[in-house]
Order: C-alpha cells, then structure tokens, then sequence
C-alpha cells in the first residue's frame, strides 16, 4: 500500500479512519446479527493479533474491529477470509442489512427474518447509492429491530380470517387484541377490520385455531434515525408474498437513485418532493404493472 | 363473560408476580397437575392476561376460558395435556 492513502477507497471496505493515526476501525460483514462460531473464532484472533484484542458491536448489528494497522490491511482482510468472514462498507451505499431473530426462533415472530435479511443482502447490499440507504427487518409489532428507523424497514405481520366452527368463545383473543378491533357480541368474536393491525396476537393465542393468520410484511419507508429523527411511513397495505416486497423494495431504491441529490439522504429527498411520487412508484410496483 | 361456570381442579394466584415469573409460576402450577385437571389461574390485567395465555398455549395445554373477574383480574381455566 504505497504512496497516497485513498480513504474513500478503504470507506468502501468498512475500514473507517481513527483519531490514531495510521490506524482505522474495520468493519466487518454480518447479516442479521448473525455470525457462526468459525466467523467468530477467526474475528478474536484477528483481533488479537492485528487490533487490541477486543472488538466493538455497532448499534446495527455489525462488529468492528479497532485498532488494526492500514499498512496490515490486506493482510487482515485475507486472515479474515479465512474464517469466513467479509469486511462491511460505509459511505454512500446499501448498508448491513439488520434483523431480529425472526419466526423460525422467537415464537413472536410472523415472518422468516434471516431468510429476508439474506436475500435483502443479495440483491442490495453494497449497492452505491447518493447517500446511505438502510434495510431493517422485524419479525412481528414488537418490533425489536425498528423497522421505521430504516429507509426501507420491513415488519412481519398477519392477514388474519375468523373460522367460526371451532370458536368456543373463551375471549382470549378479545383480551390480547392491543387496538379494540375484536368484541364479543352474544358469546360470538366479532371482527372490526379497520382497527386490525395486523400483530397476529390473536392468531398466535387462540386455543382453537379459530383465528388463522397469513404471514405478511409491513414496509414502511424514509425512516432515519441519526443527527436528524424521522420516522419511516407505510404507504401500502400488508404486502402477502415476497415478489410484490422485492418489487416495491426495488421501486423504492430506483426513486431513491433517480430523485435524491448527491449526499441526500432519502427522507430529505422525500421532504424535497413530497411523499407522493414515492406513494405513486410503489403503489404501482405493488399492484404489480410495469410502471 | 362471567357468567359461565367452569369446574376446576386446582387453583393459583399470579397475580402477586410481574413478567416472566407469572408464567413460571402458572407453568410450576400446572406440572403439577395430573393430565386432564383443570387448574384456574388468576392473572393481572394488562401485561399478564395478554401474554399469559399464549405462553400456556404453546406449551401445549388446552385454554378453557378466560373469565373476566371485573376486579381488575382475569381467570383462565386451563386442562392440563401432558406431553406425548
């Protein structure tokens, strides 16, 4: 590594420039909060060896390494290979995408994060961008990983339908619903789909499997969460399958490109111009036509 | 929804204990029934009746009803279903 350091070169590295000089931070790649005990194992002996032996978490998910030399760079990167184990990126570009531990571990859950996450990561990830652009993934309403922080956030939810026949009304559902949208009215649950969020506490406490719910995802959009707080929208129904989630998503990433200034990030984009031709794109991506 | 009456075997009050130790203590109560007993727990609005029942549930016990005490408590009448 000779001559001139080019730093915004390394940015893309996740290799980010400390106060010490001659020495960066580097960020490594994970997806959804999830690393294997290889990736680990190999993260501590870099660590120990290159850095000072300790590592930091990121608020999103991500685990960095202090302290490493930039003339040991490459020597790091490919150590770190070994185990698995990629360097992340910063800068103008599609960030880690984070995720809670989704239905296949928590029993909140209503839809598969992780499985989400990775292809979110396939399709985007490292994607440059006029400004960062980040992709959060939340498994139900409890929403641990908080989806409106994100400029595209994804949440798992429920369509929910009522079956009759196996109801023997013993009001549970009435109980757990958090928006008054189930009543009972002469020993029968009655449904007020206006009010239902779509948080699948009924589905996930019927004794009777009387409520059945289907997985879907609640996106919303132009969430921020550093120097300036905005929280993310839903413009769109539940969305019940994952090509019309891959289509909007790519809809929101395309106005993004399309509209933002350079170093705009998405929400002052969307201040800029008003919600409404972002409403308009992923409508259209979501009723599924070509637009 | 008061009205019904359920026959019960047992009995336990959680409503002394806030999240997680409700639920251990309704699940402590009811591995100690014989399968089929019903046992009525007596829980806290709020918090407890909204997670409670569910959490009995994925255990693999069969939810009677849930009776509204109208004292600012719930009982949910449970059958114990030992594992197979």
């Amino acid at each position: 590594m000779a001559g001139e350091i080019n730093y915004a070169e390394l940015k893309k590295g996740g290799f980010m420039k400390q106060k010490q000089k001659g020495f960066g931070s580097l960020r490594l790649k994970v997806i959804g909060g999830n690393l294997t005990a290889e990736n680990i194992r190999v993260i501590s002996e870099v660590a120990e060896k290159y850095g000072r032996g300790y590592v930091h978490m990121t608020s999103r998910q991500g685990v960095e390494i202090p302290f490493i030399n930039v003339e040991q760079l490459a020597e790091v990167k490919e150590a770190l290979l070994k185990g698995g184990v990629e360097t992340g990126v910063c800068g103008p570009r599609v960030r880690t995408v984070t995720a809670c531990q989704g239905s296949e571990i928590c029993p909140s859950g209503c839809i598969d994060t992780y499985t989400l996450a990775k292809e979110l990561d396939e399709r985007y990830f490292g994607r440059e961008l006029p400004h960062k652009f980040k992709f959060g993934v939340t498994g139900c309403m409890n929403n641990c990983l908080k989806a409106e922080e994100n400029d595209v956030g994804i949440k798992g939810g429920m369509e929910i339908t009522y079956n009759e026949e196996p109801c023997f009304s013993c009001g549970v559902c009435v109980k757990v619903c958090r928006t008054g949208a189930l009543s009972m009215e002469d020993g029968k649950v009655v449904l007020d789909a206006s009010k239902c969020n779509h948080c699948g506490r009924c589905v996930k406490s019927c004794p009777a499997d009387a409520w059945v719910g289907t997985p879907g995802y609640i996106v919303s959009f132009g969430g921020t969460f550093g120097n300036f707080i905005y929280q993310g929208e839903e413009l769109l129904p539940i969305i019940g399958d994952k090509e019309t989630l891959f289509r909007v998503t790519d809809a929101a990433i395309e106005y993004f490109e399309e509209n933002a200034k350079p170093s705009e990030r998405f929400r002052k984009t969307l201040e800029r111009l008003g919600i409404d031709g972002l409403k308009e794109k992923v409508r259209k991506a979501y009723e599924g036509g070509e637009e | 929804m008061a009205a019904e009456v359920i026959e019960f075997d047992e009995q336990v009050d959680i409503t002394d204990v806030v999240c997680p130790i409700t639920f251990v203590k309704a699940k402590v109560a009811i591995d100690e029934l014989e399968d089929g007993q019903v046992i009525a727990v007596r829980m806290n609005d709020g918090e407890p009746v909204q997670n409670v029942p569910r959490s009995i549930k994925e255990e693999g016990h069969q939810i009677l009803k849930l009776a509204d005490n109208e004292d600012g408590t719930y009982t949910l009448y449970v059958r114990k279903v030992e594992e197979a």
